[in-house]
């Protein structure tokens, strides 16, 4: 498939947040179709609250997210869900349910009322097994697996729904290094081969400037810098969104920009993670 | 066949084994309790009166004295199980029943209150009973709108307001003459005896009433278990699930407690043995109605002949039977529901 058929996501002077706290306020940014966008910045910068927004979990305060030009607070529910992919942060797996079923349940939006499951549906519920590397535990249940099995379920799922944009909230939380290089590379590999047009809130600096097209670094609601990694990651930009002294050189194996933080170098008391 | 279609033929035969299973067990409670009791019949018997064709006394007790009880069974154990089905599925929590939300109690405040204040019999109160349960599930709703973190809020709502409305009824109960008390009491605990037809056939049109939103409820409940925020992205409307599966649970509920009082524990049980009976996480509801049937036709039976001698109101029966099962519920859920 072309990465012109993704259809293009924008942020048209978007206010969101909750009423009475406004997270992000008057952003316009369009995320490049076919491209992996990653958006960074430290905690309480916006980041979920603008995920949630553009994924029509939460309605814009102000301004609006666009579709193709389109307004998606207009569009009909299923036929968004078409489009935009979405995976949460803390999804939960029914008890007892399998790997094959959850994953089945991502094909929601495209079947109708009355509609019966068919044989494109499980050829695409295999695909995506098969693509994730899940397909052998198709018939265990997901509360069995380790943490990065249930992650791949989850994207599996995500990818059922065969989005046309996936809008990922942390995917790698919990899991470790090389779990998260294994997700990471999933990603990547949809997006080179479907051209899908990947979007991941992601709080690893170094794993974001290695696996994005694109970096959108959020700071206090506002996007602070906006573009390839090695032009947006600064040593002022560090500091400035994550309150951190580092130093950005790059990296031996990909030349992409590596934060080394600077001993120390916390500007305010490091908060929880 | 390739990986999701084997496990789909799974799923699908055992929800098949176990609806024709549950199915089995409906036919065989409604079978004794059209035939046995002080005249008892035989089979054939029941099978010729149920025609109209055996002689005046078997054609009167099948079709004016166990056929309609036995429905009214049938139906309202169905609607038990699939508003308890739906309530749960909702709050992703197996301890949510219209029992323990104060649906049930507000039908029994506002039917005792309409009996012994104001006077109502017949009909009327059925009627009074409907809009006490409406009401609560009004004041449920306007809480849970509040609540953003998921079902507990709404079920602590729920507790509090079922308490509430036991204080009232008691209150009302103790300050009324005591003939009058036992006949409400009676109603309180749940009964099935002398139900006339159009009980009957008024709840069968309520069920059938019901049937879009329980579809509607089938087909985004599975999705709205993985959380809001996944069953968004799929496309299931936010705002809609909680009033529909609300409504649909108070609909079935409140006509039921209507009718045969508000008779406990069967919408918490069902649910929880169907779950149990079909695995992969379903909701159930089709199950769940089986299910309920079966229970609240076998606890009829065991409430009519259980005791020799004696007759207690089936309310007795599923309280005692459903108390030991939750118990039973709590010790073996190794505390991963709840």
């Amino acid at each position: 498939m072309s990465t012109a058929d993704a259809p293009r996501l924008a942020a048209r002077s978007l206010s969101a947040g909750y009423p009475g706290r406004t997270v992000i306020e008057g952003l316009d940014m369009e995320f490049a179709p076919g491209r992996i966008t990653m958006i960074i910045g430290a905690n309480a910068s916006g980041k979920s609250t603008l995920l949630h927004t553009l994924a029509r979990l939460r309605a814009p305060l102000a301004g609006r997210v666009e579709l193709d030009g389109a307004d998606v607070a207009g569009m009909p529910r299923r036929s968004f869900a078409r489009s935009v992919g979405l995976l949460p942060q803390h999804p939960s797996a029914p008890d007892g349910i399998t790997v094959a079923e959850l994953v089945s349940r991502g094909r929601h939006p495209h079947r109708g009322v009355f509609q019966r499951w068919g044989a494109a549906d499980s050829r695409i519920v295999d695909d995506a097994m098969a693509r994730t590397g899940v397909e052998a535990l198709a018939d265990r249940p997901v509360g069995d697996l380790s943490g990065g099995q249930r992650q791949r379920v989850w994207i599996a799922m995500a990818l059922a729904q065969s989005p046309r944009i996936l809008l990922l909230d942390e995917p790698t939380t919990f899991l470790d290094l090389s779990h998260q290089l294994e997700v990471l590379d999933l990603l990547r590999d949809l997006n080179r081969t479907e051209g899908t047009t990947v979007v991941v809130v992601l709080h690893e600096l170094n794993l974001a400037a290695r696996y994005a097209d694109d970096l959108v670094v959020l700071h206090e609601g506002r996007v602070i810098a906006h573009g390839a990694p090695a032009d947006v990651l600064t040593a002022d930009v560090v500091s400035t969104a994550f309150a951190l002294d580092a130093l950005v050189m790059p990296d031996p194996l990909t030349g992409t920009p590596l934060i080394v933080p600077v001993p120390g170098g916390a500007h305010t008391p490091a908060e929880e993670n | 066949m390739t990986g999701v279609e084997i496990v789909r033929a799974r799923v699908r035969r055992r929800h098949l084994w176990v609806g024709v299973g549950a199915a089995v067990a409906v036919i065989v409670a409604v079978t004794l309790s059209l035939s046995i009791g002080d005249y008892p019949l035989t089979l054939t018997q029941v099978g010729q009166a149920l025609w109209g064709h055996g002689s005046a006394v078997e054609n009167y007790i099948v079709l004016q004295v166990r056929a309609p009880r036995t429905l009214m069974a049938v139906l309202a154990g169905a609607a038990l199980g699939m508003a308890g089905a739906v309530l749960q599925g909702l709050l992703r929590n197996p301890l949510a029943s219209p029992d323990l939300l104060g649906i049930s109690g507000g039908s029994g405040l506002a039917a005792v209150f309409a009996m012994l204040v104001l006077g109502v019999t017949g009909p009327l109160l059925t009627l009074w009973a409907f809009v006490g349960g409406i009401a609560v599930a009004a004041l449920l709703l306007a809480a849970g709108r509040a609540a953003t973190a998921g079902g507990y809020r709404l079920i602590l709502a729920g507790i509090g307001v079922a308490f509430l409305a036991s204080a009232a009824t008691n209150y009302l109960m103790v300050t009324t003459q005591v003939e009058k008390a036992q006949t409400a009491l009676l109603w309180l605990v749940g009964s099935l005896s002398s139900t006339p037809w159009w009980q009957v056939v008024t709840l069968a049109v309520v069920v059938v009433l019901s049937l879009p939103l329980l579809v509607a409820s089938a087909r985004w409940l599975p999705l709205h278990q993985m959380g809001t925020p996944s069953a968004t992205a799929l496309g299931v409307p936010p705002r809609l699930v909680q009033p529909l599966v609300v409504s649909a649970a108070v609909l079935l509920t409140a006509s039921t407690a209507a009718f045969i009082g508000p008779v406990s524990f069967v919408a918490l049980c069902a649910p929880a043995i169907a779950r149990a009976l079909l695995r992969h996480g379903a909701i159930g509801i089709g199950t769940s109605a089986l299910v309920g049937a079966a229970i609240l036709a076998g606890a009829d039976l065991v409430a009519q002949f259980g005791l020799p001698g004696m007759q207690v109101p089936v309310g007795v029966v599923t309280g005692a039977f459903g108390a030991v099962f939750l118990l039973w519920l709590l010790a073996t859920s190794k505390g991963r529901h709840l």
